[in-house]
Parts: C-alpha cells; structure tokens; sequence
C-alpha cells in the first residue's frame, strides 16, 4: 500500500518543512487541526455535502468521440472538472481548506495565485462563510488573467498585485508567507497546489483526490475497466496528484504528468523541472525539483498558461518521478494551444490552456495507440479565463 | 574558543551587550561590501551578520528584498560572498562573521564543501532562516565538523518543547525574532519580549540575540537592558539604500556609532 509522506511530510527525500522558525507555530497548529479533523464524520460530511450540492459534484467523464475519431487511435476520455463551480478543480481544495479554517476559528483567509482559478477557488468559500479574503497575484499573472482579477473582486476579495521577483506565481506565494507570518493569530493561508510546508502537500492533494475516487468508479461504470493511462498538467500539480491518487495502487494505469515545455525545452524557457531532470533544491517550504542557476537563485520559467508557470512541483510528484510510478513530458506554448483550439471545434468544449497541455500529451500519443486504448484526460478547468491571452496571440483586442 | 564565544565572554566582562549588525552582501555593489563590512567594526560592531542575496527571501520585508535584489544585479553568489569574507579577514582576525541567508544557495553548493569553504576564509556562523533544526541534520553535521556555528531563530510563537530541541542544536548564539513578521516590520513589543525571555532561559544557556524591528537607538537601548545582543538589519540596508556612494560607509558608520552608544548607555 502506498502511504505517503512519514509524519514530518517527506516524500523519500522531498518534502518537508523548509521554513523561517516564524512560521513553525502555525503549521504545527495546522498539522494537529488536519490531523483531528481529516477523518471526523461530521467534517468528512460536511466536505462531501459541499462537494455535491456546491461545486457540483461528482463531475462526468464524457467520451470525447469525435476527436477520438479524428485522431484514429486510443479512445479520450475527459473527467469534467471544468464543469466544476468556479469552472475547476481549485474548487475542491478550498472548501476542505475553508472548513478547516472555519474550525480553527480563522476570520481571515489569504491565498497565491496564477492563473487566478485558486484565488477566485478562494475568494468564493471566503464569501460563503463570510471571511476576509486577500489574494496575491504576481502583477504580470493580473494583466494576463484580468477576467478573473475582476471576478475575485466582485466575490469581495482583495487582490494584491505583487511587483517583486519575477512577478509571477512563485513571487505571489512568497508574498501570501509574509503576510501568513505577520498575520498568524486570524489568518489561514490556504495554498492552491500540492506544494509547501508539510502538511500542505499531503491535505491539498488529499481534498483533490476526490477526482480520482470519483473516476476509479466511474471509468468501470462506462467501459468495464480501469482506463491504460491517466493524463493530467503539472505545474505545482494539485490537479495531476488528485488525479493520479488513487490508481498509484494499481501499477497496471499509465500515470502521465505533462509539464510546461513554454517556448520549447531546449530553449531553457520553460517551466519543466520534472522533465528536464532539474536539480534538487528548497523552496516554499519544501525540497523538490527546482528551475535554478548555478548559484542556487530561482530562475524565471515560461509559459503561456500562468497556472503552469511555477520553478518548483509538489514533492510527491518527484518522488513519483523517482519511483518510476508516474512519467512526465513536457508539451510546449503552441502544441497547448493547438490541442485548445481542437477540442473547442471537434468537441465544443473550451479548455482552460494549462488543461490543453495535458490534452495535447493524450493527441499526441493517441494516433500510436489501438482503438481499444483508453486515455483518461483531467480537464481541470474551464478556458474562458483564457480568451483574453488567445485574442491577444491572434491580434485581436475584445 | 570560537570568535563568538571569545566576544560573548569579553562583554560579559565589560557588563556590555553586544551590537549585531547586518548587512546584505553585494548591497549595492560587491565593491563596497568589505569596506561597509570594516566601518561596521570600526563603529563598534561586535559580530557581523552577512547575507547572502537569494531570489526569493520569503522571511524579508521589502527593505532587504530589495537589498537581495541590487547584489543579485551584480550576480553576487555564494562563491562571491564567500570570497569577500576572505578578503575581510585580511584585515581583521576577530571579529566574528555570520553568514545569514536561504538554504537553497548552500543546498546547491553542497553542505560540506560549503562548510569547508566557511571554515578556510573565516566564517564563524551560519544561519539557515529556511532550515528550521526538523530539516538541519545534514547542515548541522557539515557545520559541526568543520567547528563552524550553526545559529538558530526562535520566535514569540515557538512552543517551549521546541525551545528546548534548538537548545540542544545551537551553537554560538540564539536569535530571537522579536516580533510576528519579516524583517524590518515596526510593530516590537518590548514587554512581549521581557514575558518570552525567562523561558527561553531555561533552556538556553547560549548567549540570546533579538532582532527584527529594531530601528532606533531607543529601542535598542532598551532590547539590549533584556537580552545578550541586539541585531539590527532592515535599519542599516536603509542607510545603504538612502545613501550615495561616496557618503555611504560614513553614513553607516554613523548610524552604528549611535546604536552602539545608546546600547552602551
């Protein structure tokens, strides 16, 4: 049986507490608050009842039957957490977050984000408990998703842009640590990926695995078996680690995490660490695979999607590497964004881009594959965020 | 007996306390940090706290952010700062030097030639802000056998099990945070840290230093009545960023000599 990370949050060597001894307090605090609680009928109740009458759950896996055909190989399958409310998987973290937050008697959340699917993910629990909201957003990430910078702010939270770094993700994450530590008596830092100090990676990924108790079920129901692979994006990779979980018992399942090949591996701008066998480093809490100099410093990665766009990836994910349990590959700007446009005209789904990378990985591969075959796609969100950056690229101002 | 110890045990004797500046390595410009680095002394530092530049200071308020940010213009690495402690022992054999930072630099160097390398150009301390003692058992081998102190933090919210788990690991002396925040916030509360000290010396015999906040000579006169040692960080890297090339290390040098005689006082 799998079972991981060990009581101090390691994943073999990955993982961990890598923080100030500022912030130890609360994260003890927070380990015995998810320790208690993870597994209490009423908080598992109230969890699933959310999940089913707020979000919507469980999400469907729909046959993708026309692109299926058209690429004439293994059979797509796609679990629809876009159709999730708030349009994706970020969903499912923040309410198991919000109602730990809610038992610890935390007023205020704060929380990262990228592509700006956690801080909406986040803003919308915090209205529906009625908590103080603040999200950081690197400032570039808050040009380039401004749909959902609107959104958050009319769920009442406060979006601040943060200008340091390289103004993206991983600078938005650094920012939401120093106001957890300024603010540690109300505050819960609800973070959005499987990434951090321990426990987060663990309680993210286990609030996320609620997608793959849902398909280890469906799957069967529709085809009389497991599916031969599981394909989901990886940036921090809350979505992939939800996906994957719980079929990391069941060796016979392919599990494929598809990185962010940006403009290309070679190029270097890329957002890619698992792929490119990076070096092992410490960041945000936790040991991991990192996009870094010579010298130790984070170095800026690329890519189209800024959910994506991240130097590091969740420790359990390495260590999957490590084992040889799941493979990862990374699939770069324009093969996400032409796998974007296909499921838009073959199928009338529009995925979010960090989504298109993990479907791109499924087209490429699936021509080489039977028909008999069976890819199970995570769309992890819906792309209507998007259509700003996919105007922009076609020289199109909405 | 180490530098620090030396130090510690010679104030003791003064009835002194000792004055802890800090200073980012490569802030603004790798020329000046060794000249910044002997006016420090020269204004009566008694232990020097070197950091080096890190892309991502999590712990740092936006005043040694930004320090990081002007040394890693110069690509100012741990190699660099390394070499710049060299250079200063040229001139000066005693005082101590701490090299305080993220663990990321050091993890990309290598623990052991990293605490070889601090051991042949004079480095007395390191503290490891990220590496709390759950995370520092290869860092504290590596430092340990090379006779190099690892320097620890405790905060106002460290519970008083773990108070007594980095009395067991420090070495040199303890670093106080003395506020809930990053470094250079203004919100320090005196009696919050006159309340916290008895219990950490239950369980610490080490000297103990408090930083974090201390932007005055007021307040370090009367940090410096409870403790053993006053650090001041975010104050300092102000003056630099203040100040034009020519005046700077005058300017430091001011500021330090003020610090020292309102601890003095």
């Amino acid at each position: 049986m799998y079972n991981y990370p060990d009581a101090h949050g390691h994943f073999g060597p990955y993982g961990g507490i890598y923080v100030a001894e500022t912030l130890m307090g609360a994260l003890e605090e927070l380990n015995a608050a998810y320790a208690k609680y993870r597994d209490d009928p009423e908080f598992v109740a109230e969890f699933e009842r959310d999940l089913k009458y707020y979000v919507g759950r469980p999400s469907p896996i729909y046959h993708a039957e026309r692109l299926s055909a058209h690429l004439g190989g293994a059979q797509i399958y796609l679990k629809r957490e876009d159709l999730n409310h708030t349009g994706a998987h970020k969903i499912n973290n923040t309410i198991g977050q919000a109602l730990l937050a809610k038992r610890m008697g935390k007023q205020r959340v704060i929380a990262e984000t990228g592509a700006g699917q956690h801080g909406v993910a986040t803003a919308t629990v915090a209205a529906r408990m009625g908590m103080e909201c603040v999200v950081y957003m690197g400032a570039e990430d808050v040009q380039r998703q401004s749909p959902n910078v609107f959104r958050m702010k009319l769920l009442g939270a406060t979006v601040v842009p943060v200008h340091s770094g390289s103004k993206t993700l991983k600078d938005a994450l650094n920012e939401a640590m120093r106001d957890w530590v300024t603010n540690i008596e109300n505050t819960f830092y609800i973070i959005g990926t499987v990434a951090g100090p321990h426990p987060y990676p663990a309680m993210v990924r286990d609030f996320n695995a609620v997608v793959s108790r849902e398909t280890i079920v469906q799957m069967p129901e529709m085809i009389g078996r497991l599916p031969d692979a599981v394909i989901a994006c990886v940036g921090g990779g809350s979505n992939a680690m939800g996906a994957f979980y719980h079929y990391l018992d069941s060796p016979e399942v392919r599990l494929i995490g598809v990185e962010a090949g940006g403009y290309g591996i070679e190029t270097g701008k890329h957002a890619a660490p698992l792929t490119v066998n990076a070096p092992v480093g410490v960041l945000h809490g936790n040991k991991t695979y990192l996009m870094q100099d010579a010298d130790g410093q984070i170095i800026e990665t690329h890519s189209i999607s800024a959910g994506l766009d991240y130097p590091g990836v969740g420790p359990e994910h390495c260590w999957l590497k490590d084992t040889g349990r799941a493979e990862y590959v990374a699939i770069n700007d324009d093969e996400a964004l032409a796998a974007f446009n296909t499921l838009c005209r073959f199928e009338g789904i529009i995925p979010a881009l960090e989504s298109s990378h993990a479907l791109a990985h499924a087209i490429k591969i699936a021509p080489g594959m039977g028909k008999d075959k069976v890819l199970l796609v995570n769309l992890s969100g819906r792309g209507d965020k998007d259509i700003n950056t996919i105007a922009q690229l076609q020289g199109i101002t909405l | 007996m180490s530098r620090i110890q030396t130090v510690f045990e010679q104030l003791k004797l003064q009835q002194r306390k000792a004055l802890i500046p800090f200073i980012t390595a490569g802030d603004p410009n790798p020329q000046l940090t060794v000249p910044l680095l002997h006016a420090l002394v020269e204004a009566g530092a008694d232990i020097l706290e070197l950091g080096v530049p890190f892309s991502d200071p999590m712990a740092d308020g936006p005043t040694i952010q930004r320090a990081s940010e002007r040394a890693l213009k110069h690509h100012v690495g741990l190699h660099h700062v390394l070499d710049m402690v060299a250079e200063f022992r040229r001139k000066n054999s005693h005082t101590p030097v701490v090299l305080m930072g993220y663990g990321n630099p050091i993890e990309a160097m290598g623990w052991e030639t990293f605490a070889k390398r601090c051991a042949e150009v004079g480095v007395d301390g390191v503290l490891t802000v990220d590496f709390p003692p759950e995370e520092s058992h290869e860092a504290f081998t590596h430092l340990e056998a090379h006779g190099i102190d690892p320097i620890f933090l405790l905060a106002p919210t460290t519970r008083e099990e773990r108070v007594a788990q980095v009395a067991k690991l420090a070495r040199g002396y303890v670093y106080y945070v003395s506020l809930k925040g990053v470094t250079g916030a203004g919100n320090l509360d005196l009696s919050a840290i006159e309340q916290k000290l008895p219990q950490l010396r239950r369980h610490i015999k080490l000297p103990i230093g408090v930083g974090f906040g201390i932007r005055d000579g007021a307040t370090a006169n009367a940090v410096a009545k409870l403790c053993d040692g006053v650090v001041v960080g975010s104050r300092i890297v102000q003056e630099i960023e203040d100040s034009n090339e020519q005046e700077m290390v005058a300017n430091v040098g001011r500021l330090v000599k003020e610090l020292r005689q309102a601890i003095d006082n």
